[in-house]
């Protein structure tokens, strides 16, 4: 009987995992080339997965043996990383047939690491945590040298490889030092006996450990001083992969981040939100300062995610309810503001060549409007300029932020914020008030479907905040209730 | 503390067999054995490789290849050996997780035999 429980709490991950497998045999075994059926395919496959994950038992499961958990936080995260896989999945069609780098593993690989991801999301504890990490950075790793004849892609592949390894022993690492120390590796009996500890004082080992695995975390998140990999694996991998690691990836791992910290660490407050304050201090000045001398605008949304994941991990440096819906909030709006900008990056194409320079947008308002303009509205949206779905996302962090009593982290946001608005504004006046540079091609159709439907939720992101911000509200009550 | 410690005593015998157990080996054939040293016998032992030569030569990509294929099925039957003497007490549920695993792994051959990499020429 519990075993049938459990099934169905991991239906979608036991589905998921099915599919993947299915999807490798039909593209090995059909003859001619079998990448957009697979692509395709896998799209409807996360589509069924969303499904099945919406269709899931309400409430708090926790399945096989405590290791894993099914709760709206768990379920939130996992709507948000599906979506988002599948958009970029769609975006990736029409660029690798160009590219002539569309194999059939390329869909096969995003689905396991999306696996991977939501076994992240859903961990209860550190190995089954461990275990959605790897799956998924190894997926990863592979991917972004998936050009694997261009230097730049096997060079970003490989820098992401040796570092993403460096994280993971990091992240073992401290494990181990908890493992050591706690004598549990549940997320539950962490919880209990970090309680238990909480008046004589924690052990030094177990502070260590902690520290140990924030800094493996931030490096899934590419929060400064864990950033560097971030603007080489973004410029040097494939667009869409780009657009895939700057959204799906993130999600988990601030997901992840905010479980791990709030849940087994949550009697641990004091000792790792001093830790947090200072990353998301550091990420927001760092993507600010850094991106203004970009000149490639892969580059500039590398240092651009980087700020962003600053401003998500205020919301967690609250360390209380509010913070955690703060950030699932900012999560579901940056999910629809990069892949936009993402959409617009792949559609810099001229003369059958991708462009990647900033300078290429000059003008875009006189030879593409409507790509201006959505572009327009990312920007502004990114800058945090009212009433566009950015604002909204701010706003919640730092209304977190000071409710916590983080002025200092509230009033640097919105300094930072001030800053980076520099950047985003200056492509906006490049492609309103600049001399046009040559037209770029017409941009395919799924990539216009993409950029309208993501640039109107961007736009009109008032009008369905409040179900947003409900459901946050919903999934993260579960998650602190229990 | 002294029963923490007492656990460890194995691994301290161990240790102490392993130490004098390669002494004795090393003395004995010191003492027991004829030595012709030649610079060829004098150089150590790369596994058939020149000891001194650029590390960046070239080699056949092929053999690393084989060598992961390699080290997956050789992970496999690691797994496979506790599980099999484990058995009895696993049950039933042990079993299946072990089928479903070694179905994962048959989803994997399948695809390097399609894809050719078992084929050498």
């Amino acid at each position: 009987m519990t075993i049938l429980t459990d099934i169905m709490a991991g239906l979608p991950e036991i589905f998921l995992a099915v599919a993947g497998m299915v999807l490798l045999m039909i593209g090995v075994f059909r003859r001619e080339d079998s990448s957009k059926l697979v692509t395709y395919l896998a799209i409807f496959v996360f589509l069924v997965t969303a499904v099945l994950v919406l269709a899931g038992p309400s409430g708090q499961t926790i399945a096989f043996n405590a290791l894993f958990v099914v709760d709206g936080f768990a379920v939130f995260a996992k709507i948000l990383v599906l979506l988002g896989a599948a958009l970029t999945l769609v975006l990736s069609v029409s660029y690798n047939q160009r590219e002539r780098i569309n194999r059939f593993e390329f869909p096969v690989l995003v689905v396991y690491a999306v696996l991977g991801m939501l076994m992240m999301v859903s961990a209860s504890d550190l190995i089954s945590l461990y275990l959605g990490v790897e799956l998924q950075s190894l997926s990863l790793y592979v991917i972004a040298a998936f050009r694997r004849d261009a230097v730049r892609s096997s060079e970003a592949g490989l820098k992401y490889f040796v570092l993403g390894a460096l994280s993971s022993g990091i992240l073992l690492y401290g494990m181990s030092m908890v493992y050591g120390f706690a004598g549990t590796t549940s997320f539950e009996n962490l919880a209990t006996v970090f309680a238990s500890n909480e008046g004589g004082g924690q052990p030094v080992g177990l502070v260590i450990g902690l520290v140990f695995i924030v800094a493996g975390l931030a490096f899934k998140v590419s929060a400064v001083p864990f950033h560097m990999w971030t603007p080489d694996v973004y410029e040097g991998a494939p667009t869409p992969v780009t657009a895939f690691f700057a959204v799906a990836p993130k999600i988990a791992a601030m997901v992840l981040f905010v479980r791990v910290m709030i849940g087994p660490f949550g009697a641990l407050v004091e000792q790792w939100q001093q830790v947090i304050v200072f990353i998301s201090l550091a990420s927001m000045i760092l993507g600010a300062l850094a991106a203004i001398n970009q000149t490639n605008i892969k580059r500039l949304m590398a240092y651009s995610s980087i700020g962003n994941m600053g401003y998500a991990l205020v919301g967690l440096a609250a360390g209380n309810e509010t913070g955690a819906q703060a950030v699932l909030l900012y999560l579901s709006i940056y999910l629809f503001m990069n892949t936009g900008a993402f959409a617009c990056i792949l559609a810099m194409r001229r003369n059958g060549r991708m462009v990647e320079g900033i300078n290429e947008l000059a003008g875009l308002s006189r030879t593409n409007p409507a790509m201006a303009l959505a572009l327009a509205v990312f920007m502004f949206s990114m800058a945090g300029i009212p009433p566009l779905a950015g604002f909204f996302g701010k706003l919640y962090v730092f209304l977190a932020a000071i409710e916590a009593g983080l002025f200092t982290l509230a009033v640097v946001g919105l300094l930072t914020s001030v800053v980076a608005a520099f950047y985003y504004l200056r492509i906006v006046k490049l492609m309103y008030f600049d001399e046009p540079a040559d037209a770029f091609d017409r941009p395919g159709r799924e990539i216009s479907a993409i950029l309208v439907g993501t640039g109107l939720v961007t736009l009109l992101f008032f009008m369905v905040l409040s179900p947003v911000l409900n459901g946050a509200e919903q999934a993260v009550r579960l998650f602190f209730s229990a | 503390m002294d029963e923490l410690l007492r656990e460890y005593l194995p691994i301290l015998i161990f240790l102490g067999l392993a130490l004098g157990l390669a002494m004795l080996l090393i003395v004995a054939s010191l003492v027991m054995g004829a030595q012709k040293p030649d610079s060829e016998k004098n150089a150590a032992y790369e596994c058939g490789f020149e000891p001194f030569e650029d590390a960046r030569a070239r080699f056949d990509v092929r053999f690393y290849l084989v060598a992961i294929l390699f080290i997956i099925f050789d992970l496999e039957v690691a797994f496979l050996f506790p599980w099999a003497v484990a058995l009895k007490d696993i049950g039933v549920f042990g079993f299946w997780s072990m089928v479903v695993f070694l179905g994962i792994l048959t989803v994997g051959f399948v695809y390097e035999w399609r894809k050719g990499a078992l084929e050498w020429e």
